[in-house]
């Protein structure tokens, strides 16, 4: 693409700060920018004032590292979740998915990650440690891992499962298989083979 | 599987080509640089989507042209298939199988089996334990889907694992547990693959066997074993033996990625010993072998493509090999020959049905 020539410097700044932004190249941040010129000032004002907000008080929660708005978070302070089942999940996006399904009652514990020694990602660089004191304090009955089913999701899962192996903690993880819905000729192989092995008995199912 | 007619536009050296094959032999003969390999390899290329010569599509195109065309008609269970496949200057290719184009490349490699004998097979008995592991990797994925997956997985673990030991070797940290998390998983992953290549083996050495024998005459005695450090010892146990030494060198050093198969002759290393002609032998037996596998796992057979087979072989195993692929037991081969007269004369004998192509400068006459 040919380089853009700007009437303004201020209207320059302002795409080049959009196209920072994932999957935002400089012609549609340049549309945005414009978009918001013929804007009222007010909801630019609004626009504006709602993101630096966003960016200054957004917590994370201590107990579980989600997203919050205070140090602890709606799901760790609520009385009527279950506070012995934890969940552990690789990001924020993952907490919001499992909440929509609306079939969880228990809490979070989110990562931030998961291990990738060719990303730079370690354990050190993982959020763990409250986790480890919950369940040395005995607060915790049953873990349930529900990582992606990648090999550095894997690699997530063994290394937590030798680090908690010994400690009076069940370790669960979500089953992996055919979705609901889906026609079997258009599954994976493997997916497939794994939910051969993986079989339950019928009368769990009903 | 039957390849009943092609045609052939400006591919390589080839200008344009309409033919009609017969289903047992179908012979090229000409001079060198004629273009009779580029023949074998227009067929080969509407089975595997490339060239097995050149992976860069706009160097198959012939000079001063800008594009080329491949069209086969085939015959499979039945069945009339036909295939096409174009390639224009700075164009995506089109592959299309009954005039609908294929939406990924991968889903048609395999539906045209075939297996392609060229003299570039002695790598297998010349080169580094790599393209011997790729051998068994190829056969090995064409009837098992999981096995393709589980060298991608293994790859995968294998590089975070070298990743780590490299990392730690260069901070001085060692984080042990966490190499113990990846080394569970490849340990998973690699005994089921070693597991897989074992079975493979067993199987192939009694086929191999045969074709070699049919080929030389049944005097010398061969041998192919899998070398796996696997099979000595428990693989989990040896990578902790070896974990000091990985995490000096920062790499795995102890893996089915080390497999090997071992190659011998009269109880010596075909490698080093063996005459060329010998290990031609070898290296054809083991395709052969491969034809085998694809022919009882998809319950097709495979076309097969014979490029200067005679070249380094004695006439005696040149004839045997020749009275062994027009057995029944192949279907429709392909060969190329430099001279015609005396590929008339072991055609004839084979008894089977036959047709010669002269190819001469790109142009090919009957």
């Amino acid at each position: 693409m040919s380089v853009l020539h700007f009437p303004s410097r201020l209207l320059e700044a302002s795409v080049n700060e959009f196209s920072k932004l994932p999957g935002i190249g400089k012609k549609t941040a340049l549309r945005l920018v414009l978009h918001l010129l013929r804007q009222d000032k007010t909801d630019v004002f609004q626009f504006s004032d709602t993101i630096r907000l966003m960016r200054e008080d957004v917590k994370y929660c201590r107990e579980c590292n989600n997203i919050s708005d205070s140090e602890i978070c709606d799901i760790c302070t609520n009385v009527h979740r279950d506070h012995r089942i934890v969940c552990v999940v690789e990001s924020v996006k993952d907490v919001m998915v499992i909440e929509n399904t609306q079939q969880y009652s228990g809490v979070y514990h989110v990562l931030g990650g998961v291990i990738s020694p060719m990303d730079g990602i370690g354990p050190g660089d993982l959020f763990i440690d409250s986790l480890e004191k919950k369940i040395e304090n005995d607060q915790i009955d049953e873990i349930i891992f529900a990582l992606p089913t990648t090999m550095e999701g894997d690699t997530t899962n063994f290394y937590l499962y030798k680090k908690f192996e010994k400690k009076p903690v069940k370790i669960t993880t979500i089953a992996r298989g055919v979705s609901i819905g889906d026609e079997l000729e258009f599954i994976d192989e493997v997916t497939l083979g794994r939910s051969l092995i993986n079989r339950q008995l019928f009368e769990s199912t009903l | 599987m039957l390849l009943e007619s092609i045609n052939v536009l400006n591919y390589r050296n080839i200008t344009q080509s309409d033919l009609t094959f017969s289903p047992g032999i179908n012979c090229f003969v000409g001079d060198n640089g004629a273009g009779k390999t580029n023949m074998l390899d227009a067929i080969y290329y509407l089975s595997f989507c490339k060239s097995f010569f050149n992976s860069i599509d706009s160097q198959n195109i012939k000079h001063d042209e800008n594009f080329f065309v491949l069209q086969g008609k085939y015959e499979k269970n039945n069945m009339k298939e036909e295939i096409y496949c174009g390639v224009k200057q700075n164009q995506k290719k089109q592959f299309k199988r009954n005039k609908k184009e294929y939406p990924k490349l991968s889903d048609h490699i395999g539906f045209i089996p075939l297996v392609f004998i060229s003299p570039s097979d002695e790598l297998l008995i010349m080169d580094g334990s790599e393209i011997r592991r790729k051998y068994m990797d190829g056969v090995i994925s064409q009837y098992d889907h999981y096995y393709l997956e589980l060298i991608i997985r293994y790859s995968r673990i294998l590089l975070q694992r070298n990743k780590l030991l490299k990392d730690m070797a260069q901070s001085g940290k060692h984080d042990l547990s966490l190499l113990e998390a990846i080394d569970l998983q490849l340990v998973n992953t690699g005994n089921l693959i070693y597991n897989k290549r074992a079975t493979f083996i067993n199987e192939l050495i009694p086929v191999f066997e045969r074709h070699f024998t049919n080929i030389s005459g049944g005097k010398e005695k061969v041998e192919i074993i899998y070398k796996s450090h696997l099979s000595l010892n428990n693989f989990k146990e040896q990578l902790i033996q070896n974990q000091k030494k990985d995490l000096i060198l920062g790499y795995t050093t102890i893996g089915i990625h080390k497999d090997d198969l071992d190659f011998n002759l009269n109880n010596f290393q075909l490698k080093k010993e063996g005459s060329q002609g010998q290990k031609k032998t070898f290296a054809i037996a083991l395709k052969l072998a491969q034809f085998d596998f694809l022919a009882t796992h998809q319950n097709v057979k495979p076309i097969l493509l014979l490029d200067d087979i005679f070249d380094k072989l004695d006439d005696k195993r040149g004839s045997s090999l020749l009275k062994l692929v027009a057995e029944d037991h192949f279907n429709q081969i392909f060969l190329t020959h430099t001279n015609k007269l005396n590929i008339e004369t072991i055609l004839n004998v084979t008894g089977k049905q036959f047709k010669i192509f002269e190819v001469s400068n790109g142009n090919i006459i009957f």
